[in-house]
């Protein structure tokens, strides 16, 4: 194998890895605050027809990038306002929120189908990347620089920071994080509506840079995958980075095979390797550890109503 | 007396209310409360489970904001929206329920506990330094889940003396301490108190309000119904202005006309939870019927870890270390042991003994289903269940609005009472009861303990594991002291000198059949 094309073999595992991550990133904040938002596929469609609307609209990808992250905000604020405010049941209303972004989605999306744009492209000079190699260090787009800036930023922020603290605080012990005189419900406000923003990112890294066209459904329940993701990496972010790369590269190599005309592995087999593998990695991680119960956020989920 | 800051007349009190009330569907939790608290004084709040002293505390220190009246701080009239803007005043308080979060470290819920972000050696080196001042043993480290109750409140006290608080407000601070630890704490808060800062004083334990407090407040259904001077009034005419009646004395403690033997444990050992769990180390004991055996240590000495290894949580190695009327039990789980007659009572209510949010029918079934007909079939029967949780309710005086109420929304006592009551209620063979009256007022504890030794004298074996010794010398027939995992022989209650425990507790052993002989 040439080095090309291990080299664009890396290429398309980082960015299929990319939407995953960014939306899990984003959940797994949400997690940390005691808050379970089932609806990521939801936000990520919102972003994603947000993002190509604005950007077939006005030809420029930057606007639509920002379009995504308002528009996942938007959608995240729905569910914020029903769970947080009128404490609806977080399980049923993020479910909820999903079929409300994939009828959006397809509502706004209607009249784009099959139009394309301009793909987002790399963000240093081509001059950097002619060399194989260092295409694989400088040839991705911004997005995928920023995940991974991310990624560094929020285990920073959760285990260094004081507001980080507080958060997961908020998420460990709602009534005593209120007993001592934190704003619960404004700290998962703000915690959601991150989780929105990078779900809305996450969403538009399809339609903007993966496959530069709108398609119906266009996420294809990567949102799930990023649910399950914050789950198995057990709330740390880097293994959230490992999942999610580790994800995006067996799916590369599923799509490899398929191209290179394997048959003596059933397609189906193939199609399920990225969800085994990434969970048998990731379990495995965790096991002989007895403090797994401790992992999760203890409130997650509950709702929260000041006395 | 001598003439101090908190002598002078003139000076409006540090802290007045006028006419507080607070009501929650269903009850008036307080109604028209007025009270007022010096510099420099130690005051006391006493009242019965219920009676609303934490409610009352909670809206000094902001936590509920009051129906109605008003609260004066040094003489201006002051809102306290949030505990921060309590503690902005000046105000700390050490919760009943403790605020803590289990995951975290000490030190990272010390910091959450601060207004202000202080770096994390600086925190380190200023809590090293309270700790140290008021010699409290605290490692900031350690995970909370792993501590002790005990330690666990220290990490509260220490959030407040951080602060340097001019109103210290502690709801039920020794509840879980042992005598020495009280000693030492009491020896801290007199000489908080002679620095000018008041103390508002929640407690049950009446002996302590009045080695400790200038003046009390009575509460009564939410009302004062009296103040006093606890230093020339009795114990026991403050238990009954609390409770508006006489109190009653226990009856029959000590009769025990001991049986065979119910539960014997033999050389049980068992690996702590790691990383920070006390090892059980050949722990032997027999518990007879119709007896009560005491069994008291200072916290986090290995009670929890014999607690749930006796009521089937962990299990042991081999089924002989645990033999229940005869039978081999040890590797048996939780609801089979329920079901041969061993009930047991963690000290922790909310959340382990009890589903906060459960109703207290729904918690009754959880526990009692293994001996009554409550679920036959695994179809529960609600008309027997609330029956049953009536039963508790009315026989144990749980102050509550029914079956229906959800534990979490109980006062602690009155919790207590009902998580008692449930068990008693199943006239199991054998009781293991931890703390079985922490938190609960004089009355109410008076009925617990009668209840105790009534289930003894019906022949059933009843092991208390207490810090509170004067609890275990009035209750128990023999007595053991747990340290370190180990359990020392147990000796009648008749023989042994209140001292001589004490010391056997806090790990001085002076005599040679304490728990040092068997290291
Ligand atoms: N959040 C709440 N919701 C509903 N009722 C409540 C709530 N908090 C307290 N109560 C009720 O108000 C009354 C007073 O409770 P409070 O906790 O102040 O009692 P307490 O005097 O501190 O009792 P204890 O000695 O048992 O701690 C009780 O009847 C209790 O059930
Ligand atoms: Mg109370």
């Amino acid at each position: 194998m040439s080095d090309a094309i291990l080299v664009s073999i890396i290429m398309t595992l980082v960015a299929s890895s990319t939407p995953i991550l960014l939306a899990a990133l984003g959940e797994l904040v949400v997690e940390k605050s005691g808050v379970l938002n089932l609806g990521v596929e939801g936000m990520m469609l919102c972003g994603a027809v947000a993002g190509f609307a604005v950007a077939f609209s006005t030809g420029s990808i930057a606007l639509g990038l920002v379009a995504s992250v308002l528009a996942g905000i938007a959608t995240a604020m729905v569910f914020a306002v029903l769970t947080l405010s009128l404490t609806a049941n977080q399980v049923a209303t993020g479910l909820a929120l999903t079929i409300f972004g994939i009828g959006t989605s397809s509502l706004i999306g209607a009249g784009f189908v099959g139009k394309t744009i301009e793909r987002l492209g790399p963000v240093f000079p081509a001059a950097l990347s002619e060399h194989p190699w260092l295409r694989a260090l400088f040839g991705h787009d911004i997005v995928v620089y920023l995940s991974l800036a991310l990624v560094l930023g929020v285990s920073w922020f959760l285990s260094r920071t004081r507001p980080g603290l507080i958060l997961r605080a908020v998420g460990e012990n709602d009534a005593s994080a209120h007993a001592i005189g934190y704003p619960v419900i404004a700290i998962r406000y703000a915690a959601v509506a991150f989780g929105g923003a990078l779900a809305g990112l996450g969403g538009a890294y399809f339609s903007l840079a993966l496959t530069p066209m709108w398609a119906d459904r266009l996420t294809a329940g990567r949102g799930w995958i990023a649910l399950a993701l914050v789950v198995f990496s057990a709330w740390k972010p880097g293994r959230l980075l490992l999942g999610a790369y580790l994800f995006g590269a067996v799916m590369t190599f599923e799509l490899q095979a398929k191209a290179a005309g394997i048959s003596w592995i059933a397609p189906e087999v193939l199609a399920m390797a990225p969800y085994l593998a990434t969970i048998a990695v990731l379990t495995m991680m965790s096991l002989g550890r007895k403090t797994g119960r401790l992992d999760a956020p203890a409130c997650l989920g509950k709702p929260f109503s000041a006395p | 007396m001598t003439a101090s800051p908190r002598d002078r007349a003139d000076a409006p009190p540090r802290l007045a209310l006028s006419q507080i009330s607070k009501s929650f569907p269903g009850v008036k939790a307080n109604e028209d409360i007025s009270l007022s608290v010096r510099a420099g004084e130690i005051h006391a709040v006493l009242g019965e489970n219920g009676a609303g002293k934490s409610t009352l505390v909670k809206i000094i220190y902001g936590v509920q904001q009051a129906d109605g009246g008003s609260i004066a701080w040094n003489g201006e009239t002051v809102s306290i929206p949030s505990p921060k803007a309590a503690r902005r005043l000046g105000i700390g308080m050490v919760f009943q329920h403790f605020s803590l979060f289990d995951a975290m470290t000490v030190i990272e819920n010390i910091a959450l506990g601060l207004d202000e972000a202080v770096d994390r050696d600086e925190l380190k080196a200023r809590v090293a330094k309270v700790l140290e001042s008021y010699s409290l043993p605290l490692d900031p480290e350690r995970e909370v889940h792993t501590l002790s109750v005990g330690e666990r409140q220290r990490i509260e006290i220490v959030r407040c003396l951080l602060q340097k608080p001019k109103l210290l407000i502690m709801d039920e601070p020794t509840s879980v301490l042992t005598p020495q630890e009280v000693d030492r704490l009491f020896e801290t808060l007199r000489q908080i108190a002679a620095q000018g800062c008041s103390i508002l004083y929640i407690s049950h334990k009446l002996h302590e309000i009045k080695a400790l407090c200038d003046t009390a407040t009575i509460l009564r259904g939410g009302r004062v119904v009296g103040t006093c001077d606890p230093k020339v009034e009795t114990t026991r005419r403050m238990a009954e202005l609390m409770i508006g009646s006489e109190l009653r004395s226990i009856e029959g403690a000590h009769g025990g006309t001991a049986g065979m033997a119910r539960l014997a444990v033999s050389d049980l050992s068992m690996p702590g939870e790691p990383p920070f769990g006390t090892h059980l180390k050949e722990i032997s004991f027999e518990a007879r019927a119709g007896e009560i055996l005491g069994i008291a240590g200072v916290a986090g000495n290995g009670q929890a870890e014999l607690l749930t290894a006796l009521s089937g949580e962990r299990l042991a190695a081999s089924p002989q270390m645990i033999m229940l009327d005869g039978k081999p039990v040890a590797t048996t789980g939780a609801g089979e042991r329920r079901a041969a007659g061993l009930a047991c009572v963690p000290e922790e209510r909310n959340g382990h003994a009890a589903v906060p949010d459960f109703s207290l029918a729904e918690n009754a079934i959880l526990t009692a289903r293994y001996r009554l007909p409550l679920a036959p079939q695994g179809f529960i029967r609600l008309g027997a269940v609330k029956r049953f949780a009536q039963a508790v309710i009315g026989r144990f005086d749980v102050r509550t609005t029914g079956p229906a109420a959800p534990a979490r929304a109980l006062s602690g006592g009155n919790l207590q009472k009902f998580i008692m009551g449930r068990e008693i209620g199943q006239e199991p063979g054998v009781l293991v009861v931890s703390q079985p009256t922490w938190g609960v007022d004089a009355g109410a504890a008076a009925a617990i303990r009668q209840a105790l030794v009534d289930l003894a004298a019906k022949g059933s074996a009843v092991v208390v594991i207490s810090q509170d010794l004067d609890e275990l010398l009035e209750l128990a027939d023999r007595l053991c002291v747990i340290n370190e995992g180990r359990l020392t022989p147990p000796r009648a209650v008749a023989d042994l000198k209140i001292e001589e425990i004490g010391l056997m507790m806090g790990g001085i052993h002076g005599q040679p059949e304490g728990a040092a002989a068997h290291a």
